[in-house]
């Protein structure tokens, strides 16, 4: 091993990326909201993204999910190349190894509380008893107690909010997207949460890529990503 | 800030020497500058002079002579007084930050380079600050003074992330100033 190995084995950078995004390119309509964005996301640590409003901050997050296909530019996971991969392929790769909270809910309106967390786990064949009981761990485990059987319509924004949390970690994906997971929550509940988080990425090596304007929620990744205009410049990324 | 009404606060739970006074301090207030020995002597002799604390006996158990304070009737009066009175919220807001900006928009310098740079060195500083007040065993008053910390960052911060996105109109306005 190289003094240069060594140097950077102690910096944690060591081991590849568990998803690797490079010049990615997306267009809605006439409005370019990535101009060629690249990073790279590694299993266990904490990636926030930030930038101004309209920076493209929501869809880089699609595009990193397989939600979005790119217009060019490649996402890699685990040796697969996303834009490869057919519909059918992509979204049960979604299902297996990556959660999602998007920046406006998306919670089942018909479904409890507990039902929505439920969900992917029931999707993956777990019983439905043992399904709802580890959903309401979850629940718990973000601070939302004695709400499990209420519906998204009967839940405050903020109870909402954690419950799409818990539905995105449930399954125990390797990398969770998360699209201002804070933004509906006061300080205690956001110190909660992101403490849930950084627990988890920790004990159980999950990758979480955090879309956030607010500061004090970004502290609470291993690194910062800025975005400008669709791009990350290589001087606005900090250690 | 007011040392002599902290070191007061702290004699309220039974008389102390200077020692003492300066390891409490130092606990309570974990993000506050450490108090020096030299400032907390002179403070406590300043309370004995205006009355507000009295000499409270010496013991050397074995080591050097320890001198042991307590608080008195007025000093507890005093300091009724000044927990209950309401801090004037600033009326001049030292900003360093921005006084480099236009120094640097007046010079030619390079200002959106320093704020992204300073930027960069407060995220370091509260990703620091979590890591303390995440920490496992971290007591609610290293919470506390760690998020004391990490708001008065961030309000910095936000404003940076603002002026960052003006600095075109603001050098404008300074240079034709
Ligand atoms: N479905 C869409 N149709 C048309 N334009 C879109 C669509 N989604 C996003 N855009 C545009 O793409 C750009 C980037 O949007 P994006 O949602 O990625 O920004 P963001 O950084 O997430 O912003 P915010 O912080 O406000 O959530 C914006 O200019 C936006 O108007
Ligand atoms: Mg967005």
């Amino acid at each position: 091993m190289t003094h240069g190995d060594t140097a950077t084995a102690t910096h944690g950078t060591a081991a590849p990326p568990l998803l690797t995004a490079r010049d990615l390119v997306k267009a809605h309509g006439r409005t370019e909201a990535l101009r060629g964005a690249s990073l790279g996301l590694r299993a266990g640590e904490i990636l926030a993204v930030t930038g101004a409003s309209g920076s493209g901050k929501s869809t880089l997050l699609h595009c990193l999910a397989g939600i979005v296909r790119p217009d060019a530019g490649s996402v890699t996971y685990g040796g697969l190349r996303l834009e490869e991969l057919p519909e059918k392929r992509l979204s049960e790769l979604r299902r297996t190894d990556f959660g999602v909270v998007f920046q406006f809910g998306q919670l089942i309106p018909e479904l409890t509380a507990v039902d929505n967390v439920a969900l992917p786990l029931l999707l993956a064949g777990t019983t439905r008893a043992e399904a709802r009981a580890r959903a309401g761990e979850w629940l718990e485990r973000f601070g939302v107690r004695g709400q499990e059987e209420l519906r998204p319509g009967e839940m405050s924004g903020g109870q909402a909010q954690r419950a799409a949390l818990a539905r995105a970690l449930v399954t125990g994906p390797k990398a969770v997207f998360a699209d201002e997971p804070t933004g509906a929550l006061d300080s205690l509940a956001t110190e909660q949460v992101m403490t849930a988080l950084a627990h988890t990425a920790r004990e159980s090596g999950t990758a979480v890529l955090l879309v956030t304007h607010d500061a004090q929620v970004a502290a609470y990744a291993d690194r910062e990503v800025r975005l400008r205009d669709g791009a990350v410049s290589p001087l606005e990324v900090t250690a | 800030m007011s040392t002599r009404h902290i070191l007061l606060g702290l004699l309220a739970s039974g008389p102390s020497h200077g020692y003492d006074l300066k390891r409490r301090h130092d606990e309570r207030f974990p993000q506050a500058r450490p108090l020096a020995y030299g400032q907390v002597y002179t403070t406590l002799q300043r309370l004995v002079r205006d009355g507000l604390a009295e000499v409270d006996g010496t013991a050397s158990d074995g080591g050097p002579e320890r001198t042991a304070y307590r608080a008195t009737d007025e000093g507890a009066r005093e300091l009724e007084r000044w927990a209950g009175e309401i801090a004037p919220p600033a009326p001049f807001v030292t900003n360093e930050i921005f006084a480099k900006v236009v120094v640097s928009i007046l010079t030619g310098g390079d200002a959106g380079a320093y704020l992204l740079a300073q930027r960069a060195a407060h995220m370091g500083r509260m990703r620091e600050l979590t890591a303390l007040k995440t920490a496992p065993g971290a007591d609610l008053t290293t919470v506390l003074s760690a998020d004391y910390a990490l708001s008065h960052l961030d309000a910095d911060l936000r404003w940076m992330t603002t002026t960052a996105a003006r600095l075109t109109t603001l050098t404008t306005e300074v240079r034709t100033a």
